[in-house]
């Protein structure tokens, strides 16, 4: 008899764990180097410390359970939100900037056949005080240079601006009841279903263009000339950050993309979301997220990156096929 | 940019075998894509090669309820497959970049004709058996429409099912509506109009951003 285990968890064996453990070895180097201390926190939180840092995150964290006093504590789905009470609880006395780093593991529910993991070990990069852009060029940048350090060639990191899109339906004067759905339909880039809607609401056609022309920008620099006007804001920052990678030689990484939403709800500012041209998944993300950590008393800037380390090595793997 | 990063930057097209087929290569005609020898291999599954054109570099053959599936995971950039296709996966992240306008069909709820089997279910049983090939779809339309159904998923022919007793109504995607009136049944609720629909990769899409862009472009234009 073969004891069965839950769909989407899975045992690691001595080839691939040696491997992995390599991977991570390579890049808690990298950040230890910029000065980026690890820590860990409790895999499990109670409920309401989750809830008060980001609703969805909360929601996302789908496996709960009572403790001893009746309490819920939920297992943890993303690292942001602890290392959020993290900063704001044992570094009251400690002036910014705060630069930690993590290799933990997280869960979420899975739909069946669709290889999703239902626990996947991330390692990530929290940089608490310096803002936008300069903060976030030190993220991306790094998160870049030690995925090259680890021995990936081809990977590339997509920018995008989390408050853009909201700014843009405003501009428009979209009515507020109608944002919410026209928001999802750009998160999952339906674009039909997009342009129905957008010419249900009346919208002139001008506007509806602009709606589904501009969130398929994406690219070099030069596709921000052809933005600007209803985004002007969200165009300077994302001009400047792309300028600073420059400066730091990793421009040619960067893809600028207007319509790249992420689904948490705690960015700000800049989102983030790292490619591998071998592999047809993202292999991490995250972003800036200013106000997260004055919901837990330390009202202080900040922006990470988390990576997931087994579509890391699995981008790894694929490159070396194809080499 | 470096060398690295612009290798393999070719596209991989998924297209349905079945109904969407004929007209798909004919899009991919009009693209000035080579079609020839897929037309000519009803039994080869990949063709690949330069002589493509269009910024292609692979088609790849599959079953339309396939292709989210191979666009999900990057085996495909992009591909083509019916609204249907995509309601009933509706979980799977692709983008849906264009309505290509042909292939229209509507998903319906039929039941036989001159017979009220469904409504007196609902009433006294206060549930009905409703037999699909689109278990999602079909689960969604009576859950919205606040009536309770056992769904019943069959793999083909589910005409048959009413006819035998087995449900009081189907969930079924119809063009004409032949195959319902020749089975004796009738279309009692239209759920859904489906066409199909050019679908991408998101990765791909950010990563072969100006092969893709092309491509939709030149769509526009030939529809136009």
């Amino acid at each position: 008899m073969i004891d069965r285990l839950p769909p989407g968890t899975r045992d690691v064996l001595p080839t691939e764990m040696r491997e992995l453990r390599a991977l991570s070895d390579r890049l808690r180097a990298s950040f230890d180097a910029a000065g980026y201390g690890e820590v860990w926190t409790p895999s499990v939180e109670y409920e309401d410390t989750m809830r008060r840092g980001d609703e969805r995150a909360a929601r996302a964290g789908v496996y709960r359970l009572f403790d001893e006093r009746g309490r819920v504590l939920v297992l943890r789905s993303d690292m942001t939100v602890s290392i959020a009470r993290l900063v704001a609880t044992r570094y009251g006395g400690v002036s910014p900037p705060v630069r930690l780093c993590y290799f933990a593991h997280s869960h979420r529910a899975v739909e069946r056949g669709r290889g999703q993991s239902r626990e996947f070990l991330q390692g990530g990069i929290e940089l608490i005080g310096p803002r936008a852009p300069e903060g976030d060029a030190e993220v991306v940048a790094l998160v870049l240079g030690a995925l090259e350090e680890a021995g990936l060639r081809r990977h590339r990191i997509g920018i995008g601006d989390g408050s853009l899109l909201r700014e843009l339906l405003a501009e428009l004067e979209v009515p507020p009841e109608r944002r919410g759905p026209l928001l999802e339909h750009l998160s999952r880039r339906d674009l039909v279903a997009l342009e129905v809607d957008a010419e249900a609401i009346g919208l002139s056609p001008a506007a509806r263009e602009l709606l589904v022309t501009l969130p398929s920008l994406r690219g070099g620099p030069e596709v921000l000339d052809r933005a600007g006007g209803p985004v002007a804001r969200a165009v300077e920052g994302l001009r400047e950050l792309h300028e600073l990678l420059a400066e730091r030689g990793a421009g040619e990484r960067v893809i600028l993309d207007l319509g790249l939403l992420r689904e948490l709800g705690y960015y700000t500012g800049a989102v983030l979301e790292v490619y591998d041209p071998a592999v047809g998944y993202a292999l991490g993300g995250g972003g800036r997220y200013d106000e997260l950590l004055g919901r837990f008393g330390t009202p202080l800037a900040a922006c990470g990156i988390a990576l997931d380390l087994q579509r890391v090595h699995a981008a790894q793997a694929a490159e070396e096929r194809l080499l | 940019m470096s060398e690295a990063a612009t290798a393999a930057m070719g596209l991989t097209l998924a297209v349905p075998r079945g109904a969407l087929f004929g007209q798909t290569l004919d899009l991919l005609d009009a693209l000035g894509i080579d079609t020839s020898e897929v037309r000519a291999s009803p039994r080869r599954l990949l063709f690949s090669g330069s002589g493509l054109g269009g910024g292609v570099e692979r088609i790849v053959t599959v079953r339309p309820s396939d292709v989210p599936t191979y666009v999900e995971w990057g085996a495909a950039d992009l591909g083509v497959t019916g609204k249907d296709v995509l309601l009933e996966s509706r979980d799977r992240e692709v983008y849906e970049l264009l309505d290509l306008h042909y292939g229209e069909c509507r998903m319906v709820v039929a039941a036989r004709a001159g017979d009220d089997a469904l409504e007196e279910s609902l009433r006294r049983l206060g549930l009905a058996r409703v037999a699909t090939k689109y278990p999602h779809i079909a689960a969604r339309h009576f859950t919205e429409t606040g009536r309770q159904a056992d769904i019943v998923e069959v793999k083909g022919s589910v005409e048959l099912a009413p006819l035998t007793g087995l449900v009081d109504a189907i969930v079924d995607l119809t063009a004409t509506g032949r195959t319902l009136v020749e089975n004796s049944l009738e279309v009692r609720e239209e759920i859904v109009a489906s066409t199909a629909r050019l679908i991408a990769n998101p990765v791909a899409h950010k990563l072969k951003a100006a092969a893709m862009d092309e491509i939709v472009g030149r769509i526009r234009e030939v529809r136009r």
